[in-house]
């Protein structure tokens, strides 16, 4: 997959997105001044009763046209992955390039350096900053050991080329990360609060190089740490049952129970069918030098004559199969297991509520222990004791209104977070498919291009 | 010798074998060799009009029209198996009098057994596929299935229409009573024994083949130039039919793997807002459509490359037979020659010896003359077959393609629609 290709179809893209981003985005703002969750009384007072009038005025064209008009976009291209240094320590840079209008950036056009581990590290941070209040952090793409190690012992890019299937190989996985960081990034410019997050724009503006983000090694003790982590909340996240009060979201998480499987199988499909017509392909090849051989033992000079374009011909046939392949691969195939990506955030910031609805609940419970303590203390008449009863369950008090507010803020900030979801999910599907259908269609254009010229050619035979 | 001159005076030698096919490309849909059915008052009309499937067998009701005096009736129908085919065709090739000839190759021997063992991997894999998508892999295999078995009987159609079309092989006792004779034939179904004779006598041809091929020096330059040109045209032939054999499969499951990517879809527009489930429910039709005519241009492919390819490989084994059989004719030759030689010094039995050299010269003489002949024709009948079947396949898969290419224009225009 060429980079041309990619490009000017991620630029309309992101281009049809900006509308209903842009509404989203007009909402977010007021919201964003609200934010942290510390001053959570005055959100819930006007957010409260806000919801409703924001999902009406989306929808209302005046505030469309108010949108548009302060079109805030950033669009952010990944390009020439370069290998820097040599054997084990080395590693791959890419050059992040951003073209913006927003004002908190100084340029409206700049690029940096970045290596994968910056990615990575990028990501951490956005997850500790905005996983607790309920926002949905675009997945990095995963690290794969395998193929940065293969990557890291072949010499240099320039030899690479050289040793044919192997470098091939390489070059894919270079491209398909390449693509991945890019969806991911986009992802965060196209998100109305992560976009202007400090660390994201240090990350696209910086010249420094950014501090190495060790955590985000496979291999360091903060991975281990991170492992270990990563078990505990799976542990909690199998054994602790929460109650579900509010319907939207019972629903909502079969829902994505349910898509995730769906998704999962069709990536499977879209896999099988890339990996069949890859070998049809190969098998193209095969008759492509079955028909040379053929046409160089055929004394009849025009039928060898045609059997020798056939021969061509089916070598066109098998480059069309690998780009066909490649089509089912790129286009269909990463798409559905990026959104299977999505959908693991997603689920990430459910049970990121569930714990917050823990910890409430672990707070009543302590409130109403209080509760009780005060009143056996008032039964057995001890002053001093009903006294520090009385503080304590004021202060748990306090934790339990948080908790509560906390609860209310991050179901609220899921819900508008999975709608805007929603849209551009769907509105992405949408693209995917058109654009593997126009894809293909330009490849059946190629292959009757390709016929069409064979076609006199037998026709000369005589 | 007798036979040798009323063949010649019967052939028409002066027909010219290219104009042939012509007459009755309608008939058949391809592959016609040198048949000459225009002959109004004096034709031999064969079609197989109906085949039954049953157990390991295939029947095939051979129905025959006629107006040659030598048949009982006018039209008449009998019921012969594959074994039947072969021992026809292996009465032909026994016939000395046919040496010089070109047999027609005997059909291929019904082969379902693709078929057979992918029906059987659906049925373990069954549980693995929704209702919807296993009713349509079968479907698939039944098609499939299909038009292996209408193959079949294709092959062998043409293997009869052949000879009935030729000068010669057309008024062949054993012809006649394979069409005429109501009871089965004596070729009982192949046994061990059978299978043994066979191997044995294609061991002996080719024994022959590499044996003479050393050992007699042919005089002849066309003669030896056909031989090297038909060895390594067979074995290109033969690789360039596995290897569009293993294109065509590949494409069939290209075509099925669209099953799966199609139910997939639809079970994820179930789960969907109504405009996204119509969205998604026209997509997953759009990738059956585009199954059916990957599907389509798999089959066409492999009736028209492979099928040609492998008619042709057929046919260039029969050409090579021919070869060998001249070759044990020149060393019968020789051998005469040499007991001419040796008659002559003891003076003994000259005349016999002389006689027998004549012979054996004049039915080597004549061998070749023919040989020559049908070999001129294959390659003639082979050009002629190749530029067809190529101009077929082109104009098909580019047919196939506009149908897509129009299939996904159409659904991108619905798509975009439907918002």
């Amino acid at each position: 997959m060429s980079e041309e290709a990619d490009t000017p179809w991620f630029s309309t893209e992101i281009n049809n997105e900006n509308r209903d981003e842009d509404d989203l985005f007009a909402s977010a703002v007021q919201e964003v001044s609200l934010d942290p969750e510390i001053n959570g009384t005055q959100e819930k007072a006007i957010i409260g009763d806000a919801p409703p009038s924001i999902t009406t005025t989306l929808s209302s064209p005046v505030m469309e046209e108010i949108a548009t008009e302060r079109a805030n976009n950033i669009i952010v291209t990944v390009t020439e992955p370069q290998k820097i240094g040599e054997g084990m320590s080395s590693y791959v840079a890419y050059r992040v390039l951003t073209k913006t209008n927003m004002p908190i950036f100084s340029k409206h056009e700049f690029a940096v350096l970045r290596r994968f581990s910056d990615f990575l590290g990028l990501h951490e941070k956005l997850n500790e900053k905005y996983l607790r209040s309920g926002r949905i952090i675009p997945p990095a793409p995963e690290k794969s050991i395998v193929g940065t190690t293969k990557l890291k012992m072949t010499s240099t890019p320039s030899t690479e080329s050289a040793n044919g299937s192997s470098s091939n190989v390489q070059s894919q996985f270079v491209e398909r990360r390449r693509a991945a960081l890019e969806r991911f990034l986009n992802r965060v410019a196209q998100h109305p609060v992560l976009c202007i997050d400090p660390d994201f724009r240090e990350f696209l503006e910086s010249d420094t190089e950014l501090p190495k983000a060790t955590s985000t090694s496979a291999l360091s003790g903060a991975g281990v740490l991170r492992l270990f982590n990563k078990v505990g909340e799976t542990v909690n996240k199998i054994t602790y049952r929460m109650e579900e009060s509010d319907p939207w979201f019972e629903e909502r998480s079969t829902r994505v129970d349910e898509l995730e499987t769906c998704l999962r199988r069709l990536a499977g499909a879209c896999e099988a069918l890339a990996h069949e017509r890859r070998e049809l392909s190969a098998r193209a090849h095969d008759t492509a030098r079955a028909c040379a051989a053929l046409s160089g033992a055929d004394p009849h000079a025009p039928l060898s004559r045609a059997l020798s374009h056939a021969a061509d011909l089916h070598e066109k046939v098998e480059q069309l199969r690998m780009e066909q392949a490649d089509t089912d691969y790129f286009v269909l195939t990463e798409h559905i297991k990026d959104y299977l990506g999505l959908i693991g955030a997603i689920k990430e910031v459910f049970h990121e509520r569930v714990k917050v609805f823990q910890h409430w609940q672990h707070s009543q419970m302590q409130l109403t222990k209080r509760r009780e303590n005060k009143a056996k203390a008032e039964l057995a008449n001890r002053p001093e004791k009903v006294e520090q009863a009385s503080n304590e369950i004021i202060e748990w008090q306090a934790k339990v209104e948080r908790g509560q507010q906390e609860f209310d803020s991050i179901s609220r900030v899921i819900k508008k977070e999975v709608e805007r979801w929603e849209e551009v999910r769907l509105a992405e599907m949408r693209a995917t498919v058109l654009r593997y259908l126009e894809e293909h269609a330009k490849h059946q254009a190629q292959s009757i291009r390709y016929w069409d010229a064979f076609l006199p050619e037998a026709r000369a035979i005589k | 010798m007798m036979d040798c001159v009323e063949e010649t005076n019967q052939d028409p030698l002066s027909v010219p074998a290219t104009i042939a096919p012509a007459s009755i490309e309608t008939k058949v849909e391809k592959k016609k060799p040198n048949e000459n059915v225009s002959l109004a008052d004096n034709s031999l009309m064969v079609d197989i009009s109906d085949a039954l499937s049953e157990k390991e067998k295939v029947k095939f009701t051979v129905h025959t029209k006629t107006t040659l005096p030598e048949f009982q009736k006018s039209e008449f129908v009998v019921v012969r198996q594959h074994e039947e085919f072969v021992w026809l065709h292996d009465r032909y090739e026994e016939n000395e009098e046919y040496a010089g000839y070109i047999i027609p190759p005997a059909p291929p021997r019904p082969d379902f057994d693709a078929s057979r063992e992918k029906l059987q991997r659906l049925g373990e894999g069954e549980g693995a596929l929704t209702r919807e998508e296993f009713l349509k892999m079968k479907e698939e295999l039944e098609d499939e299935y299909l038009a292996t078995f209408k193959k079949t009987v294709a092959m062998h159609e043409v293997f009869l229409q052949r000879l009935a079309a030729h000068p010669v092989f057309r008024n062949d006792s054993h012809l006649r009573v394979f069409l005429e004779y109501e009871q089965d034939l004596c070729a009982k179904p192949r046994g061990k024994m059978d299978l043994i004779g066979g191997l044995m006598r294609s061991m002996t041809t080719t024994t022959d083949e590499l044996y003479l091929g050393a050992t007699v020096r042919d005089v002849n330059d066309f003669f030896e130039q056909e031989t090297s040109f038909l060895q390594e045209y067979y074995s290109h032939l033969k690789d360039a039919v596995a290897k569009v054999d293993r294109m065509t499969s590949k494409h069939k499951e290209v075509a099925d793997a669209h099953i799966k990517l199609s139910s997939c879809i639809t079970q994820l527009a179930t789960r969907e807002q109504p405009p996204t489930e119509r969205f998604l429910t026209k997509a997953a039709e759009t990738f059956d459509k585009c199954r059916k005519i990957e599907g389509r241009m798999a089959s066409d492919q492999d009736l028209k490359l492979a099928d040609t390819l492998r008619y042709y490989m057929r046919d260039a084994h029969a050409a090579k037979a021919v070869l060998v059989r001249r070759l044990r004719c020149l060393v019968a030759y020789e051998a005469a020659n040499r007991n001419l030689e040796k008659a002559r010094a003891k003076n003994k039995d000259v005349h016999a010896a002389e006689q027998q050299q004549a012979d054996a010269c004049a039915r080597f003489e004549q061998l070749s003359a023919r040989a020559r002949e049908e070999l001129l024709d294959f390659r003639t009948r082979r050009v002629a077959a190749f530029k067809k079947s190529l101009i077929d396949l082109a104009e098909l898969e580019i047919k196939h393609a506009r149908a897509q290419q129009e299939q996904f224009r159409k659904s991108l225009q619905l798509l975009r629609e439907c918002a």
